[in-house]
């Protein structure tokens, strides 16, 4: 019995992001809720549908969310198998492996997310649609900004191998509390609203509640959007050339899955 | 057509591949021997282009794998025990996936003459987890050929094998290289399939090729019985012949 604790006790010490993963979930969850709670009891009568405001941002999140691990996916799914290698002495460019990925990924997240929508109309007489035409350039920021965020984390994987794995599956949520999409940027701390700005998500998520509050679209806040997803997303194909080159040198991509 | 190049690959302060040269021509079965961590995966993982050697050049039918690399791919292909095919799809997919990947024409075809002939018709249509190592290796050995690659590259392809399965994909190896224009580097730890499929061999150590030859010469050579014995005298000496 000591013995298996000892097993675990060892890997655990031995390992800073199984220590880091071990802190990291609760922090997260507790900075979250702290902040939705705060909002709620700020301002209590800020919104008259409220559950339709909370579903649609929950939705919108998922479908961020989806998307990205749904990159992540991708690869991690070729390191389980072992099949990293030959994916990698296929004749196929760097530019075609980011395309196929970003196609496949939006099947994958069009999978999970039609049964939503579909699901919250019968069940809390909400439907997404609401928001009209904006919608669509609404999923299609948190489209770009998921594989932005995949690209970042599909780079860690080729460059360090599986140990990136947790990183791939707890970023999104890292995001989460600086990303406001419960509540408005003005609750969150002065010095996280300075992070929060250079986010697309608190733009997308505050113009969602801005249509559905005020029935208004402000154009701005979605272009900003995309105006900073760009730029993201032009560092994310950089990285990702980048640790491919730097994979090739250390030979990280000889021994994934291993 | 392979040639290695003064082929170095350095890992910060340790050499894996010192200053390594050899060329394979066509229809040329080349042995690589050498003990575990002597340089023979990095060696093959360079020419693949998996890996960006620190000094030397790999060239495939006079190209330059760092500047061609995806034209040269087209015409290569690899085979390990250590890399899979995914378990969850079927054999045939499998095949079908790799046959796209490499931009084959007439899939059908190609993927009816490597059934047949490597005997995947039984299982063709089931989960490639499913198999048994033996088959595994067959769908493996499939797939690095569904591209009929010029350049082939073999690392223990019949490890962990059974001898009835290790002795078909030898034979298999040996008709095909009669039948194709290929080159086949081998890197093995069987002394008796180097020996059966190689024209000639290269001795690694230590990140060198310490010694090269037919297989008989290399016996005849160092006085031994046997590939096994020669392996063990270079693998223990200090100096290279």
């Amino acid at each position: 019995m000591y013995g298996l604790f000892l097993r675990h006790f060892f890997l655990i010490k031995s390992s800073f992001p199984r220590i880091l993963d071990l802190i990291y979930w609760p922090s997260i969850q507790i900075i979250l809720w702290g902040f939705i709670s705060k909002f709620f009891s700020t301002y209590s009568d800020y919104y008259n549908n409220t559950v339709g405001i909370i579903l649609t941002c929950a939705i919108l999140y998922d479908f961020l969310f989806r998307s990205s691990i749904s990159f992540n996916m991708l690869f991690l799914e070729e390191i389980w198998s072992r099949n990293f290698t030959n994916l990698f002495i296929a004749p196929m460019k760097i530019s075609e492996i980011i395309i196929s990925l970003v196609f496949t990924a939006l099947i994958r997240t069009l999978i999970g997310l039609v049964p939503a929508i579909l699901l919250t109309s019968p069940l809390f007489g909400i439907s997404i649609l609401n928001l009209g035409v904006p919608l669509f350039f609404l999923f299609l920021s948190l489209y770009i900004f998921g594989i932005t965020l995949g690209l970042f984390v599909s780079s860690g994987l080729i460059r360090f191998g599986p140990s990136f794995e947790n990183i791939a599956w707890s970023s999104l949520f890292l995001l989460a509390p600086l990303g406001c999409i419960y509540y408005p940027i003005e609750i969150l701390p002065e010095f996280f609203q300075i992070l929060a700005k250079g986010l697309p998500l608190v733009y997308i998520f505050d113009e969602t509640r801005n249509i559905l509050v005020n029935n208004f679209v402000n154009f701005e806040n979605i272009l900003y959007a995309f105006y900073l997803n760009a730029i993201y997303l032009l560092i994310g194909i950089c990285l990702f050339y980048f640790s491919f080159s730097k994979a090739r040198k250390k030979g990280s991509l000889i021994n994934m899955g291993e | 057509m392979i040639e290695v190049i003064n082929l170095s690959k350095s890992f910060q302060n340790n050499k894996a591949v010192n200053n390594v040269n050899f060329d394979i021509g066509e229809n040329e079965i080349i042995g690589l021997l050498g003990p575990n961590g002597c340089g023979k995966t990095t060696t093959i993982a360079m020419i693949l282009g998996l890996l960006k050697p620190t000094k030397g050049k790999i060239l495939i039918n006079k190209k330059n794998i760092e500047n061609h690399r995806i034209e040269l791919l087209h015409k290569m292909n690899f085979i390990s025990p250590y890399i899979e095919l995914p378990k969850k799809l079927t054999v045939k997919q499998n095949l079908i996936v790799y046959a796209k990947l490499y931009n084959v024409k007439n899939i059908d075809q190609q993927i009816e003459y490597l059934s047949s002939t490597l005997r995947l018709d039984k299982f063709i249509n089931r989960l490639t987890g499913e198999l048994s190592s033996g088959q595994k290796n067959r769908v493996s050995l499939a797939k690095s050929l569904i591209n009929n690659p010029s350049v082939l590259l073999l690392d223990e392809p019949t490890a962990s094998l059974d001898p009835e399965t290790g002795n078909f994909i030898r034979s298999f190896l040996e008709d095909y290289i009669k039948q194709k224009k290929i080159s086949i580097l081998l890197a093995s730890h069987n002394m008796e399939e180097v020996k059966r499929l190689c024209t000639s061999v290269m001795m690694m150590k230590n990140g060198k090729i310490i010694d090269r030859g037919a297989p008989t010469e290399l016996i005849k050579k160092h006085g031994r019985k046997n590939l096994e014995e020669v392996f063990l005298k270079l693998a223990r000496a200090e100096h290279e012949f």
